[in-house]
Parts: structure tokens; sequence; C-alpha cells
């Protein structure tokens, strides 16, 4: 658990530089912020880190998450029922994942191929179900999920904790979490010993596109308006987040809670840059050099354990 | 050759039967203009999957190719802005290709970093630098030399195809005529033989990273040309484009499996694909889903041939 301790000192170091430089930082309100735009990369992330996990890769959870909130958006407001939006939305990210999951597993497709195509056809869909409209307003009880308190938390930052917790204890302590994490170590070994690698692999893939649709929900409650491109931007800060966190990209080795420290981390930083002032033409530049940083610390850890072997 | 020779039904009978089929359905497809459009619009696309052959034969992939470009257009047209002879501005282009390729050669090479991140890294790098650089604006103004080369002719053929041709020309020398190439073959097939020769196999392999971001900027030429300005995210996804044309093309993901012939005909059945979908009127954004699913089809039909 050290390198997790090393990583939360990280935040409080950023956090202190911020609380110094600016004034608009130690606020309870923009405290409350972070937590709020950290919970959305968390969703995101906590999905992606069980792929990784298992050395896989996900690279459509940002389109995903778009096409999922344009669904929920239609659905609300062509049926009224907000209930059937939230089901629309997660449907679709879960119809997404499972065929990732089959592509990859039945096809054998390389998970970066099979998700990246996968990325260009959701994106395509939906810019053209939406033919450049944007859906807006929707009904106050529905923007609750993304703008809504409860016992003076945001309803965002609770859905992250109830996550954070389901997700921990389901990969910590229950069989198929375990095979996750032994699926990512040594697929040959996991499939040797029992695992039905396959079903798993499918049901980790279907995960990641029920939490991107999840995530689309919130997004839209927040937004309050839906158009095809609003996942783009998310992608890179989600796999930085899960990178930041600890999670290896050559699987087997990782936890949640470092996602959601990776997502606090990244949420800090563009957060700072936008109470700084710094125009945001300078985020995507920012976000790659993190996950650089982030990737060439795992990899000289790994190729250091491995030298030392 | 019987191998290859055997691979050229699947990619051309798909090839084949598109531009039948466009032939038939869509009425200005056959047409002499319309063919050299084609081929304009792929000559930048095999700019790119030429070098994207050698990579993917490496076991790797580039998933910064299109950032680059972008960027290195952005500086094109940047300099060309600013008063500077073409041939220094596009020596610039290339150069900051080529730095690009560089650093995600050493980053998966000296690293040891995943290809997909380190490339997903440089992606966000790139066109951060490029939405910096021009405040998320096109670069107007570049004046009418690049333009005019462009739109030049030699012998009716159009200016864009003749650097195609050259291009592949050089890439199919490389490839099957010198050291080079072989150690190409070599890096993703049988890595470990290589280096017991006394080969110095990571500079090779850091070298076909840095050619594919070169080509990279050769192709922001052709794209500045054609467009008359420079926009920092006018390459996205082009990336994508020239990895569906090489794994068409029967590139396979491993083990130095290449075929730069069948990058080509990769190359044209995604030109053909995506213009034969806007000569039938069908949205852009529909073109971009189809060519997903180009590649799960030619797949599927690959896994079906390897069986029987």
């Amino acid at each position: 658990m050290s390198s997790l301790t090393y990583r939360l000192l990280g935040v409080l170091l950023l956090g202190a530089v911020l609380a110094l430089s600016t004034d608009a930082f130690l606020t309870v309100g923009n405290l409350l912020n972070v937590l709020r735009q950290a919970s959305l990369i968390f969703l995101l992330a906590s999905g992606l880190t069980l792929v990784i996990l298992s050395a896989g890769l996900d690279l459509s959870i940002g389109a995903n998450l778009g096409l999922s909130a344009c669904m929920a958006a239609a659905a609300i407001k062509s049926t009224g029922s907000i209930s059937i939006g939230i089901a629309a939305g997660l449907a679709c990210g879960m119809t997404i994942g499972i065929a990732n999951g089959l592509l990859i597993t039945t096809l054998r497709l390389p998970p970066f191929i099979a998700t990246y195509g996968m990325l260009w056809m959701v994106y395509g869909i939906n810019y053209w179900a939406m033919a450049g409209n944007t859906i807006y307003g929707f009904p106050e009880s529905f923007r609750e999920i993304g703008s809504g308190y409860l016992l003076g938390i945001p309803i965002p930052v609770l859905l992250m904790a109830a996550c954070l917790i389901v997700g921990s204890v389901f990969t910590r302590y229950t069989t198929w979490g375990h095979e996750i994490y032994a699926i990512g170590a040594n697929p040959e070994v996991a499939r040797l010993s029992g695992i039905p690698v396959r079903s798993r692999l499918i049901m980790v893939y279907t995960l990641s596109g029920v939490m991107s649709g999840l995530a689309g929900i919130v997004y839209l409650a927040r937004l309050n308006s839906a158009e095809a491109g609003i996942g783009e931007p998310l992608l890179l800060p989600a796999i930085a987040a899960v990178l930041i966190g600890g999670t290896s990209l050559f699987g087997g080795v990782g936890s949640l809670s470092g996602a959601l420290v990776g997502a606090v981390i990244l949420t800090l930083v563009l957060n700072g840059m936008n109470l700084l002032t710094i125009s945001g033409n300078w985020q995507p530049l920012i976000t790659g050099v993190i996950l650089l940083l982030a990737a060439g610390i795992d990899t000289a850890a790994r190729n250091w354990n491995e030298s030392r072997a | 050759m019987a191998r290859s020779l055997r691979r050229i039904p699947g990619i051309a009978w798909l090839l084949a039967s598109l531009v039948i089929f466009f032939s038939v359905f869509g009425t200005r497809f056959a047409s002499a203009p319309n063919l050299i459009n084609i081929g304009n619009q792929s000559s930048i696309l095999l700019l790119l999957a030429l070098p994207m052959t050698l990579i993917v034969m490496t076991e790797g992939l580039d998933l910064s190719m299109g950032a680059v470009l972008g960027l290195s257009g952005v500086v094109l047209a940047m300099l060309l802005v600013n008063g500077n002879a073409l041939p220094v501005a596009f020596a610039a282009a290339l150069g900051v290709g080529t730095l690009f390729g560089i650093a995600n050669g050493v980053l998966v090479v000296a690293l040891g970093m995943p290809p997909f991140v380190a490339t997903l890294g440089m992606l966000g790098v790139a066109q951060g630098i490029a939405l910096v650089l021009t405040d998320g604006q096109s670069v107007a103004g570049i004046g009418s030399a690049l333009p005019g080369i462009y739109a030049s002719r030699w012998l009716g053929i159009p200016f864009a195809i003749l650097i195609a041709a050259a291009a592949y020309a050089a890439f199919h020398f490389l490839l099957y005529h010198t050291r080079i190439g072989t150690y190409v073959f070599a890096i993703g097939g049988n890595r470990e033989a290589l280096i017991l020769a006394g080969v110095p196999a990571d500079r090779y392999h850091v070298l076909i990273y840095a050619i594919g971001g070169l080509m990279a900027g050769a192709g922001a030429f052709l794209l500045t040309g054609r467009m008359s300005v420079g926009h920092p995210t006018a390459a996205i996804g082009m990336e994508f484009d020239a990895m569906v044309a090489v794994i068409v093309g029967g590139t396979k993901l491993a083990r130095g499996d290449g075929w730069l012939p069948g990058s080509v005909l990769g190359v044209m059945t995604v030109g053909v694909l995506k213009n034969g979908l806007n000569v039938m009127a069908v949205p852009s954004s529909l073109q971009i889903a189809s060519i997903g699913l180009l590649v799960i089809v030619a797949l599927l039909i690959d896994s079906f041939r390897g069986k029987s």
C-alpha cells in the first residue's frame, strides 16, 4: 500500500501548491466541485481499471459515454420517463461493452484494435443520429443525479463512493475479482488452472461498458444537454487516471482506490489550470504529458523488478 | 510467393466488389474526375499507411500519426504565413514529424512502453501543441505556392498521386531490397536472432517509428496544399484509416508478417468505400462507422479463409 501513500502525498502537495497560488482553490464550493469532476473521471476509470487489470484495454469508453448520454437524452425526451432514460443509457453502454468483449474473445482481435474500431463506429453512429443537434432541458428530478446534494454531499460523489466500495469488495474479496487479476498476470496459466477466461473477459468489457453508460447519465444530468461529441475529451483523462493510480498496463496489478486517487490528481491539475485561467487548449497537451509520465513510471518499475528477479 | 498469391484474392475481392457495387448504384462514381478524386484523397492516406505497415509488422502501432500530421501542417502553414520560403517551411514540417517519430520510438523501444499508450500520449502532446499554437483556429493566408504545386500535374497525373507512387516505390525498395527491410521483418519475427547476429535491433526499431513521423510531415505538405490552410485538428483520426488499410491489406499484428502491396489495396479499399458512400449521399458520420465495420468484415473473412 505504500505506493498509494506516495500518491496521496502527491494529492496533498498539489493541493497545497494550488491553495497558495490562488484564493479560489481552498473553498468548500471548489473542493466539492473538484470531487464532483473527479467522480465523472472515476466512473469511467473504474470500469477501465478492471479491463486493464485483465491486461486488456478499452479505448471506446469516451465514445460510449457520448452515445449512452445521447440515447438517455432521446429516451427521456420521447417517453418523458426518467427511469426509461436511465435504462436506455445503461443498456446502450452495456451493449457496446458486450460487443467489445465478443470482438476480443471470439474474433481474437487485439483489445486496442477492437475497441479503437468500436470508438469510431460509435462516434459515427452518434454523429449520424444526432445530425448536429443538441438535446437539452431535462426534468429537475433527473438533473438531481448530476447536480443535486444528499446530506450536503453531491450525488455524483456519493455514486462514486458506492462504486468504489462495491468495486473494491468485488475485486478483493470475490473469486471473480481474483480471477481478473489472474488473467491479467498470465492468461495461459489462468486458463490451465480452470478459469473461464473467455466469459470473464466478456464480463470485464461489459462492466466497462456499463460504467461508461452510467458516467454518460451523470454527465448528461450535470450538463443538462447532450450532443454527439461530449465523450470525446474524456478518454485520455480516464486512461491517465488509471495509470497514475498505479494500475499496471501490463495487467494483474492495481486497484480501484488507485483509480480514485488518479482521478483526483488529474482533476486537481485541470481544476488548477482552470482557476489560474489557463486556456483549455492546453488540456490535451498536459493530459498527454501526465499520461506519458505515469506510463513511463509504470514501465520503469516493471523493468526494474524484472532486472532484479 | 505462393503465400502472397493466396492472400491477394481476399482484399482484391473486397475492393473489386465495392467498385462494382458503387459503379452500379452510385451514378457519379465511375467518372474520370471522381476516380482522380479518389486517387488524390488516397494519396495522403498511403503516405501514412506505408510506414504504418512497417510499424505494425514490428508488433507496434502509431496512434499519433494523425495528430502529428496536423501539427506539422500547422507549423508549415504558420511559417509560410510569416513569409518563410516553402522549402524552409517544408523542412520544418518534416523535422517536427521526425522528432515526434523519434520520441515515439524511444518511448516504445528504449523504455519498453506499450506502443498504444506511448503513441496515445504523444497524440495528446501533438494535438495539444497544435491547439496552443493556433488557439484552435485555422491558419489562413499561406500564399499560392503550395496550393499551386498541389494542383499541378505531370503527364496529366496529379501531383499527389505522383508523390504517393514515388513513396510506394521507395518503401517497396526499402522493405524488399535492402538490409533494413530484412531487419524490419526480423524485428517483429525473431528479434532475438537479430540481436544475436550483432544487429543493433533497437536502433532500427526506433528508425521505423522515426520514418512514421517523417511521413506524417510529408503528408502535411499534401494536406495543407489541398486545403490551402493549416488546421490543428484536420487530420485527427487519419491514423485509424491508415491502420485499417494496413490490417485489411493482410498485414498481421504479429511475427513480422507484412505485405506492402496489400496496404496499397487496403488504402484503395478505404478510399473507394468512403468516396462511394459519399457519392451515394451517405452522411460522413456513417462513413466513419463503415470504416470500423470494414476491419471487422476483413478480419472475419481472414479467419474463415485461415480455417478452410
